[in-house]
């Protein structure tokens, strides 16, 4: 029971993780049907500028990330406003090259100006080795704790801003119907330069959410882009609430079912393969229901 | 042919041509829509109806030259949001809903141009359209073919737009749903005193609720008149009516 309480707490705190970039991913594919290939190197960038901000500025790590938030939802704004929107969106080709190639400057860049060197990153919550309330025998750390808060009021803030402000219902109406969107008279590209913004904003959060367990570095969001993708992917690649339990089940599946795995001596190996057990369970996934749990029938290309 | 004094042209069009890459679609096209009146322009498929409401709004898929003037303002270089804010709502063929938004947000999204509260627009399309008024919660993929077309009217009517243009709105519906949607179309016009510009390959409905129609032919206006001389006309008769 320990054990199991264990690893399922650990499993959901991963999983609020990869959610938390698995909604940013979501948010740009439901605006233009794209897979943003530069969300992660944008939220390790993002987590760069909180880490100036915190260690080398001293400002509260709170208001550090925040800040990071507000600076890297304009830099995405600008990357949608100078290198996406000059393109046609229903060709994809060149958007995709250009996520790729922002990808690649940013991770240069960092590595220019940062080094390679992993850092330590000042973590949200109180992460000392007593800092947990312990519940049947199994450690939940405050900091497990607090991602799970973080996810809560991201979602939450999303909810209010999607349903209840006029940005948000155009950006639903563009996602839906980007003709029509334009038939009512919105804007579509400043749409799309919201969504963008908003997607960076969660990117840097995620980012800074693990960057105290994975160490800051150009290169940390790799593997984490990879299971949030394929959180994205499990929840419908469209759907926001999808992307949240998709998330919360890769991580389960990574601590509850990896773990368990790999207790029996032969499968042991499976323990450094819980990427490649993930994909497994989402392609049994996908091929019952090829649009995902929670997504839109329509969405099929990719 | 009236072009009796004190019409108040909203909406006029002048050696509007359109093409799509090497496809042209329109060769300088002429008409006018007045103030509370119902324009029609007919024609088979291909003829290039569609193409002709897209050029009027400027949608990017086409590119056009000529002159649109609305309201006496020239707008031929105005986007497709400034065109529409400045009262053209065009519900373009296949009824352009939203269908992952309920009907509630498509209606609120149709007032999206306007300033300040709307809730009285709604309530009045709810009582209009009471099939709308209970699938309020629903998301709009899930309608019919003939409530997303009263859906994707009241939502262009929420804009309270100078001018409604409509796109084959029979298009994909049973007979009786059609004739049903044309006496709609009439009774805003009558009484609400809408101005709509239709495009049809329905010609006999068409005529029956407009004043003024075109004929249109491989991107040309090969004839055009009041609806009840068209109406009359053999040559009309013969190719459009299906008498
Ligand atoms: N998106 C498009 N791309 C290329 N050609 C088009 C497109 N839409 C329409 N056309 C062409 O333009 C002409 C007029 O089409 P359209 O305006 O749709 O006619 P209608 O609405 O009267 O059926 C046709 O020859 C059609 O093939
Ligand atoms: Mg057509």
């Amino acid at each position: 029971m320990q054990l199991f309480l264990q690893r399922l707490f650990d499993g959901l705190t991963l999983g609020a993780i990869y959610a938390v970039v698995a909604v940013a991913l979501v948010l740009i594919f439901k605006a233009t049907t794209l897979i943003n290939f530069a969300q992660g190197e944008l939220a390790m960038f993002g987590a760069f500028i909180a880490y100036v901000l915190a260690v080398e500025q001293g400002l509260p790590i709170l208001i550090a990330i925040a800040l990071a938030m507000v600076i890297s939802s304009v830099m995405g704004a600008v990357i949608e406003r100078v290198l996406v929107r000059p393109f046609d969106p229903t060709d994809h080709l060149p958007v995709v090259l250009i996520t790729l190639g922002v990808f690649l400057i940013l991770n240069a860049v960092a590595g220019e100006i940062w080094n390679y060197q992993p850092r330590a990153f000042p973590s949200l919550f109180p992460k000392g080795p007593d800092d947990y309330v312990s519940i049947g025998g199994a450690r939940l750390f405050y900091d497990g704790l607090g991602t799970w808060a973080m996810l809560a009021l991201m979602m939450g803030a999303l909810y209010v801003i999607l349903n209840w402000t006029k940005t948000g219902l155009a950006f639903r109406a563009v996602s839906s119907n980007t003709e029509s969107a334009r038939l009512v008279g919105i804007r579509t590209g400043r749409t799309l330069m919201f969504g963008w913004a908003l997607a960076c904003a969660f990117g840097t959060l995620g980012a800074s959410l693990v960057a105290p367990r994975l160490f800051l570095q150009p290169n940390m969001m790799a593997t984490l882009l990879i299971f949030s993708f394929a959180a994205a992917a499990l929840g419908g690649l469209d759907s926001l609430p999808g992307a949240v339990l998709g998330g919360i089940g890769i991580g389960l599946i990574q601590s509850l079912l990896v773990g368990y795995l790999g207790d029996w001596g032969p499968l042991e190996f499976l323990r450094n393969l819980s990427l490649a057990v993930a994909f497994v369970v989402i392609l049994i996934v996908l091929s019952f229901k090829p649009s995902g749990l929670f997504g839109t029938s329509r969405v099929e290309r990719v | 042919m009236s072009t009796s004094t004190g019409r108040e042209i909203i909406l006029k069009v002048e050696g509007l041509s359109a093409n799509y890459g090497q496809i042209t679609a329109l060769r300088s096209i002429s008409f006018e829509v007045a103030k509370g009146e119902v324009a029609v322009v007919l024609g088979a498929n291909g003829a290039g109806k569609t193409t002709t409401l897209r050029a009027v709004c400027n949608m990017p898929v086409v590119s056009s030259t000529g002159k649109v003037t609305l309201g006496g303002e020239d707008v031929s270089k105005k986007d497709t949001a400034d065109i529409v804010g400045r009262g053209v709502a065009h519900v373009p063929q296949g009824r352009g809903t939203f269908p992952e938004l309920s009907v509630m947000d498509n209606l609120e999204v149709g007032a999206y141009v306007r300033k300040g509260s709307f809730s009285e627009d709604i309530d009045k399309y709810f009582e209009m359209f009471p099939r709308l008024a209970e699938r309020r919660d629903q998301l709009a993929g899930s309608l019919s073919g003939g409530e997303q077309q009263m859906l994707a009217v009241a939502r262009a009517l929420m804009s309270r737009p100078e001018v409604l243009l409509l796109d084959e709105p029979s298009l994909g519906l049973a007979p009786l749903i059609i004739q049903d949607l044309f006496k709609t179309f009439g009774e805003l016009n009558k009484t609400e005193g809408v101005t709509m510009l239709i495009v049809e390959q329905n010609a006999n409905l068409a005529l029956g609720i407009a004043d003024h129609g075109y004929v249109l032919e491989a991107g040309e206006i090969v004839l055009q008149g009041r609806a009840e001389d068209l109406q009359n006309d053999s040559s009309i008769q013969d190719a459009y009516l299906g008498a």
